[in-house]
């Protein structure tokens, strides 16, 4: 980026500088040690200057916000024309308790809705199975058929509104009953806004709620990339997470490698299943971690659109611009919150929020300062709520677009990222592609390494948690935690036998058939699965059905 | 009779958070124990079918999921039902700590919440072995 | 000689009546003592070998990766389909530096867990090189003594298990897959011999046709058995091929029997455990007489200094020791 005449005086004054005035600081004072990390474990040098980013090309690396290869942002005037989405998880015990924390998020502030399932809902199981004994509520809303999605968004106008929903392996059924719900509305589906989550390569790498084999989750996966581009234009069809890659214990270059290679096995599915790449891509959204070391995470933002862009464009000759830019969700990182004095964990959620909005997030959920205690309560969320309007409108990140960028370091650490990630993109190409890296465990022991290594460094106090194994006090058990009522279950197993004793079994039965049948076959299952929901097939009975024909997923440890 | 202390470690429930099970496996083979995995989503029964079989000395569980107050007691009841009285049963997760009198009046002998060195778990189990 | 069993103590001969009569728990707690203790594995041995015997065994060994897990849980499926009881043992590593180790192979066989016909047992190599130890086999024995009709072994796949699971297994399933580049090598390096069945894996990835091909080449440059070792092709994880293979196994252990090579083999494995047996016993006899008297140190110097060479030590102490 400089020119070499200067580049050679620089160099000559940062040799003078080290060997006369930093060598004579060092013999009296030496730095406190030896060794300097980032977050995720990677060198960090005392100094960066000019030298570091020589290779970088401003116009071919860095360019201008909206522009290939959107290093500076996915947009031409970023949080000057609004800020990003305010858009809160939440969920938890009956549809009637989340609708209710919903309107009180929306009367807020919060302006995107997020929508978390319980585990049978997850893993697609209804209140009453055995599996589901103990889970229903727990960590999210239980949907057992469209009854309850009515529940869960009465009074909430969903041209209004957009919701993400974190569903995976059942997302085709729920992404059906969020139409059924806007069809009783009067809603049509094209103006729709929103996320399904339906990443099933992350769920199977790291977090657990899968279903389906590979094949056939990848199928419905497609298939709702081809009916959205057809009928629901503005939904974002899939979003491609490495969230949980990092709270499984990856490093920052990890995530960025494992979800930009999950994207790749997308894309090529969709491909192969015959559609051409700039009809789905300018749907696919991404969903990344906030961690804590600052820089080297607005670094990793950055290069995770800069090597979405590259990959699209060179890898598979996108030619619609909206192809290549990497939109994406973040959410603080639950993992670094503590059960130790909690509310430090308000302070790790403001920086790292921080983190998100100078990387340039489209949308931002922050975590609650009793996260590693149980679910949030209303107070706890609201503090989080309020962390984002304030650096909304007070801290004045907001004014100019991609603030940090141009510094030498973090310039520097976003091509040490996009290079590291590329590496292991490189790597499970080698290998066959994500899907094949996943079956090998190779991802998962990759990232299981880096996990025990995280977690041997805070043994040794190499790495330092505040309150856990530095600065500890004695503390009194935390009160008012959310407790969800146990009596939910008996609730939601009685909701459910009122809907199969109300809705015409007969039909029910029948649009299950023809279900199964498409599932034999090869096609778009979509249409099948909205007829079942509007007849209130029960989500259990449809992933059933599913789970005869396409048989279910074997894990695949590596630890 | 000089042999490796045998582990169970398993998910009970639906619950796919792994890292903290994975990482405490790992921990306690470096301990020196043998550490049996069983992976996620294991029902009560499961657990118990394998800890019989595989005579551990010890059934460690992780939870984050919020259903430990069914599920840690029902391992508990079933292994007792199959007359086991003589294995150290742990847990471990994310557990509001009101929750713990109840689990350990079950017969949970310890639970671990977040944050706890892993050197103290397996100082814990090496004091405490039944057997 | 006693076993604690839930704070009381039990006789061995109580245990094993128990196992006899079908109690897992018992198994399992005989397993753990001859793996542990080799005085109440001696005295466990001697009471059951009446019951041994009678359990077609079955090892599978191949590469990491290769899918063994999954595999042994289909065949396990079939097998208790038709009615049979079988025993598993499924091998991983020991930590050469902790003595610990991550047994997860029950991962792959979930559903097995409660079948009242299955037992399974995971059990560390504790140093024996990635090979069978003598705990393993005793381990066998005593599933194959509490009546399972068909015992796998689940070898680790790597160095020595896969030559040591023929001394133990009547039928050796070795298993390939596409893909993983030392296939072909590990099969140059001499383990061609031990596969009585070669199971190709994974059979609908890419590269399958031509591993199975190399594998069929492989097999005709060594004409010189009287069998040549079929070839399957599985795909194990959509439960493809797995008739196939029982079908095999099971015309393997018919073969064995039919030409006498079952006997044969078991009086061989019978054999070389004997002379384990008798030369771990003269060990013991002549290291304990001669370490009472310091008189092993004392040779050692005098080979070291030169004076003497160990083949005369030998003759010496041997001639010395009074029987």
């Amino acid at each position: 980026m400089f020119d070499k005449e200067k580049l050679s005086q620089i160099k000559e004054e940062r040799q003078k500088w080290e060997e006369g005035l930093l060598a004579k600081t060092l013999s009296k004072a030496p730095e406190s040690k030896k060794e300097f990390k980032s977050g995720s474990g990677f060198e960090v040098k005392r100094l960066y200057t000019p030298e570091d980013i020589e290779d970088i090309d401003y116009l071919r690396d860095i360019g201008f916000p909206g522009q290939y290869p959107f290093t500076r942002g996915y947009q031409p005037t970023m949080y000057r024309g609004r800020p990003w989405t305010m858009r809160m998880y939440a969920g938890f015990a009956t549809a009637e308790e989340s609708n209710e924390r919903y309107k009180y998020l929306v009367s807020q502030g919060s302006t995107g809705l997020s929508v978390a399932f319980d585990l049978p809902t997850q893993i697609g199981y209804d209140s009453d199975h055995p599996l589901a004994q103990g889970e229903v509520g727990k960590v999210g809303v239980a949907i057992d058929s469209l009854k309850d999605m009515e529940i869960l968004f009465d009074g909430i106008p969903l041209d209004k509104v957009s919701t993400s929903m974190t569903i995976n392996a059942p997302a085709a059924v729920l992404l059906a009953m969020y139409i059924a719900v806007a069809e009783k509305q009067g809603v049509s589906p094209d103006k729709l806004r929103g996320t399904v989550q339906n990443d099933i390569l992350k769920e199977y790498i790291a977090r657990g709620t899968y279903i389906f084999p590979t094949e056939p989750s990848m199928r419905l996966i497609t298939n709702i990339f081809e009916y959205c581009s057809k009928y629901v234009p503005n939904w974002n069809t899939i979003s491609i997470s490495g969230y949980h890659i990092r709270e499984a214990g990856s490093t920052a270059a990890q995530e960025v490698g494992f979800t930009l290679a999950d994207g790749i096995a997308y894309v090529e599915a969709a491909i192969k299943a015959g559609l051409d790449v700039d009809t789905f891509a300018p749907r696919l959204s991404f969903f990344f971690n906030s961690h804590n070391d600052l820089l080297e995470e607005v670094a990793k933002f950055r290069a995770a659109r800069r090597l979405w862009a590259r990959i699209m464009k060179e890898r598979f000759k996108a030619k619609n611009e909206k192809s290549m830019m990497l939109k994406f969700h973040t959410q603080t990182a639950g993992c670094t919150l503590t059960a130790q004095q909690p509310d430090n964990n308000i302070i790790r959620v403001a920086m790292q929020a921080l983190a998100a909005v100078l990387g340039g997030t489209q949308s931002l959920h922050t975590n609650s300062r009793d996260e590693a205690l149980a679910l949030p309560t209303t107070e706890s969320v609201t503090i989080a709520l309020r962390t984002q309007q304030i650096l909304a409108n007070e801290t004045g990140v907001t004014n100019t677009i991609d603030p940090l960028a141009g510094s030498y370091y973090v310039e520097a650490k976003t091509k040490e990222i996009e290079d590291k990630a590329m590496e292991y993109i490189t790597k499970i190409d080698e290998l066959g592609g994500a899907a094949r890296a996943i079956d090998l465990g190779y991802i998962q022991k990759e990232i299981s390494d880096a996990a025990y290594k995280y977690q041997m460094e805070i043994e040794t106090k190499e790495r330092i948690v505040v309150g856990v194994n530095k600065y500890q006090v004695e503390e009194e058990a935390p009160k008012g935690l959310l407790k969800v009522d146990p009596a939910v279950a008996e609730m939601q197993k009685q909701k459910l036998n009122e809907v199969k004793a109300k809705r015409n079994n007969a039909a029910v039965e029948e649009k299950l058939k023809a279900l199964k049948k498409a599932c034999e076959g090869t096609e778009n299952l979509m249409p099948y699965i909205l007829d079942a929901v509007r007849e209130y097939a029960t989500l259990g009975e449809i992933c059933g059905v599913m789970r005869e024909i396409f048989g279910e997923y074997q894990q695949s440890v590596s630890i | 009779m000089n042999r490796p202390i045998r582990v169970l470690i398993a998910k009970p429930g639906l619950d796919g958070h792994d890292r903290g099970a994975k990482v405490i496996a790992r921990a306690l083979r470096d301990a020196g124990m043998e550490v049996i995995y069983t992976g996620l989503r294991q029902t009560p029964e499961q657990i118990v079918a394998a800890a019989v079989q595989e005579d551990v000395d010890v059934v460690g569980m992780s939870l984050l999921s919020g259903a430990h107050n069914y599920l840690f007691p029902k391992v508990v009841e079933l292994l007792r039902e199959q007359g086991v009285n003589d294995v150290l049963i742990l847990g471990g997760g994310i557990i509001p700590e009101e929750d713990i009198p109840g689990l350990k009046e079950a017969g949970i002998d310890e639970i671990f919440t977040p944050g706890t060195p892993i050197s103290k778990m397996i100082e814990f189990i090496k004091n405490n072995l039944k057997r | 000689m006693l076993m604690k069993w839930d704070g009381d103590l039990m006789p061995y001969s109580q245990l094993i009546e128990k196992m006899l009569a079908g109690d897992k728990r018992a198994c399992a707690r005989l397993i753990s003592a001859v793996e542990n203790d080799p005085d109440a594995a001696e005295k466990i041995m001697r009471q059951i070998h009446p019951y041994t015997g009678k359990a077609h065994i079955v090892g599978i060994t191949g590469p990491p990766g290769a899918g063994k897990s999954t595999l042994t849980d289909k065949i396990v499926k079939k097998l208790i389909k038709e009615g049979k009881k079988v025993g598993v043992i499924a091998v991983d590593p020991t930590s050469p530096y902790s003595g610990g180790s991550i047994l997860g192979d029950r991962i792959r066989m979930q559903d097995l867990a409660l079948s009242p016909e299955v037992f399974i047992r995971s059990m560390g190599t504790r140093g024996h090189l990635g090979g069978l130890s003598k705990h393993t086999r005793n381990a066998l024995k005593v599933l194959d003594a509490a009546g399972y009709d068909y015992i796998i072994i689940e070898t680790v796949g790597v160095g020595q298990s896969e030559v040591d699971i023929v001394k133990v297994a009547d039928t050796v399933v070795m298993v390939m897959v596409p893909g993983l580049g030392d296939d072909i090598q590990s099969i140059k390096a001499g383990i061609m011999e031990i596969g009585d069945i070669f199971a190709i894996n994974k059979s609908d990835l890419f590269g399958a046709d031509r591993t199975a091909l190399e594998v069929n080449m492989m097999l005709d440059l060594n004409p010189d058995t009287d069998r040549r070792p079929p070839v399957v092709k599985v795909v194990a994880v959509k439960n493809e091929g797995i008739d196939d293979l029982i079908k095999e196994i099971k015309d393997h252990l018919s073969y064995l029997k039919e030409s006498g090579k079952l006997e044969e083999r078991r009086k061989n494995n019978i054999k070389e455990d004997l002379v384990e047996l008798i030369e771990e016993e003269l060990r013991k006899i002549v290291l304990t007489r001669t370490e009472d008297k310091n008189r092993l140190d004392d040779e050692v110097i005098e080979i070291y200094n030169k004076n003497k060479n160990a083949y005369e030590v030998r003759d010496d102490l041997m001639r010395r020791l009074s029987w």
